[in-house]
């Protein structure tokens, strides 16, 4: 894999093979999406459930599904 | 009042795929900087988007973007990286042939010894679902004078062929 590379004094465009630790930088980088990706899906889950559930107990107060919808959007 | 609007160097990638477009030695004589980016990305999907640094530095971005995408307006607050390091759209390998995004970046005084901000707006562009619109805030705090910039993509993903940046410098006198 490479990289292109600007040199912008002299205006000079390369493409330069990824050394060592810019190949385990990138997969760090991509790890990290990873990781970044799977905490906000874990958080959309969470916040879908939680509205399910608060729907749920305003209905068991008695509230009617156009009132619930009123409420929540 | 800017009087000077200079390009500095533009690049198109010519190889099936790179992994970024660095743009070195940035020269230290103007007031802001502008850059304008155009990619499409080899991510598996419809949607990716571009990814800075400055200086090699991955660490201490925030981007607050406020986005729409034809259905929803929507607004984040990106703290963690690379999210965080977002400053425009990019179409992925399975959007509409052909269709590459388009972004500019504003960048003031980054020659300054303060944190350095900045702006973008954005469009990915294609005939079908994921696309979007937006702009945003970006912080980098760091107050090193900002001398190299790095695209990639967001996911990981290569930047393909025929993909563009642009930097163009500004001066205030």
């Amino acid at each position: 894999m490479k990289k292109l590379v600007v040199d912008c004094s002299t205006g000079i465009a390369t493409e330069v093979e990824l050394t060592a630790e810019e190949v385990a930088q990138r997969e760090a980088d991509a790890q990290a999406w990873a990781t970044e990706q799977a905490a906000r899906e874990a958080a959309e889950v969470a916040k879908v459930r939680a509205k399910a559930s608060a729907e749920s107990k305003l209905k068991a107060l008695g509230l009617t599904d156009a009132e619930i919808s009123a409420l929540v959007g | 009042m800017a009087v000077t609007h200079k390009l500095i160097q533009t690049v198109s990638v010519t190889a099936a795929t790179v992994s970024s477009i660095d743009f070195n030695s940035i020269p230290q004589t103007y007031t802001d900087l502008v850059l304008v980016v155009s990619m499409r990305t080899n991510a598996a999907g419809v949607s990716d988007y571009v990814a800075i640094s400055f200086n090699s530095s991955t660490a201490s971005f925030t981007f607050k973007p406020v986005y729409g995408d034809g259905t929803s307006a929507l607004s984040a607050n990106y703290t963690t990286s690379p999210s965080s390091r977002i400053i425009s759209g990019a179409v992925g390998n399975t959007a509409t042939a052909n269709v590459f995004s388009s972004g500019t970046t504003y960048i003031p005084n980054y020659t300054s010894s303060n944190n350095k901000s900045y702006s973008s707006d954005y469009a990915r562009e294609q005939n079908a679902t994921g696309t979007e619109l937006g702009f945003g805030a970006g912080i980098w705090a760091n107050t090193a004078a900002i001398t190299s910039i790095s695209l990639t993509s967001w996911n990981g993903s290569s930047i393909m062929q025929y993909s563009s940046a642009s930097l163009y410098g500004i001066k205030n006198s």
